[in-house]
């Protein structure tokens, strides 16, 4: 193909795009206004019905909580086809542990921290934790939730590894019962669901009394959901992290010793 | 008011984004996404959705660069090692 069709073949592209766009940017809502009656109709509703101030998430952890789920899932095999690609190989390691013919070549860019970093990000650790607790346990009052806090959650470990306090790092990472709450938070969110059909009700309606709006136990599955996503999420990509610097780590110690 | 804050900002993802396509260093670029990221946060916190801001900081601010950064850090020790034991033979 020579230059000149290519160009022409690009200004037809360009041309059809822009008229698309332009058509579509024109029938938009005006700034700030919002057409269509859902949103309107559950901003009045989901107070009364569910003791959820932030509609959000009585939205996503209840109204459509099965799609949610169905999400929740998907992280769920995501992480664990990361973890599934990433397995350690099994020559490398044997290689690792009984040459002891020396270090593989240092890291090859380490930047070297000053102290003042390595205090802070120590300092922030306990408030990221914090944080990440209250965002997952506050979903149903205001805005965040499971999935936003146990990110928050998963990070604070990262302050650690920056920190270069590789120890207590690996030691939280790689601990056992990171899997298994990973499963407890995916199952968790599901057997709410379970329960209530076993109450006699349709999955995942929201059968825990629903509380005083307003307060942290109120609004019933909502809150229980979002704090077994939150479980889910810190343990999933705590995973995730693990998996990536397994390797670095092993090394690291191996050269320890 | 909030309009003209509204299309400054607009303008100022626009630039960023290209400064992204446009930076070369892979670890200058991840900064740089990081960066856009959280001027979309922003973006949809002056269009009245906290939780989405949450989600986007949570993700495009931590989340994606963490990856990102640990996947290039592999990548250069895997390198690294794979140089090391060449010499070795």
């Amino acid at each position: 193909m020579k230059r000149s069709h290519r160009l022409l073949l690009f200004a037809v592209g360009a041309a059809g795009m822009a008229f698309v766009y332009c058509a579509g940017a024109l029938n938009m809502p005006p700034w700030g206004q919002y057409r269509g009656p859902y949103g309107d109709v559950i901003a009045q509703l989901a107070v009364y019905q569910r003791h959820a101030t932030d509609t959000v998430n009585a939205v996503t952890y209840d109204y459509r909580g099965f799609d949610t789920l169905g999400e929740e899932f998907i992280l769920f095999s995501a992480v664990t086809g990361v973890m599934l690609l990433l397995r350690p190989e099994p020559d490398r390691s044997e290689e690792k542990g009984g040459g002891g013919s020396g270090n593989p070549a240092s890291f090859p860019d380490r930047a070297t921290l000053s102290e003042t970093v390595q205090v802070f990000t120590t300092a922030i650790f306990g408030f990221s934790v914090l944080f990440g607790i209250y965002m997952a346990t506050h979903g149903q009052l205001t805005p965040g939730g499971g999935f936003q806090g146990g990110v928050i959650l998963a990070a604070a470990p990262m302050l650690l590894y920056i920190a270069e306090n590789t120890e207590a790092f690996q030691r939280i990472v790689s601990h056992p019962l990171v899997e298994f709450f990973e499963g407890v938070g995916a199952a968790g969110y599901a057997l709410i669901g379970i329960a209530a059909l076993a109450m006699g009700a349709a999955f995942l309606t929201n059968v825990i009394p629903l509380g005083k709006t307003g307060d942290v136990f109120s609004s019933g599955t909502i809150a229980a959901i979002s704090a077994c996503v939150g479980v889910e999420v810190a343990a999933g990509f705590t995973l995730i992290i693990f998996e990536y610097l397994r390797e670095i780590l092993s090394r690291s110690k191996a050269d320890e010793e | 008011m909030i309009a003209i804050l509204g299309v400054g900002l607009l303008a100022l993802i626009a630039i960023s984004a290209l400064a992204i396509v446009r930076t070369e260093n892979v670890t200058s670029q991840v900064i740089a996404l990081s960066f856009y990221g959280l001027l979309l946060a922003l973006m949809f916190f002056l269009f009245r959705a906290p939780d989405v801001a949450l989600a986007q900081i949570t993700v495009e601010a931590i989340a994606l660069p963490l990856m990102v950064m640990l996947a290039i850090t592999r990548m250069k020790d895997r390198e690294a090692t794979g140089r090391a034991e060449q010499e070795k033979r």
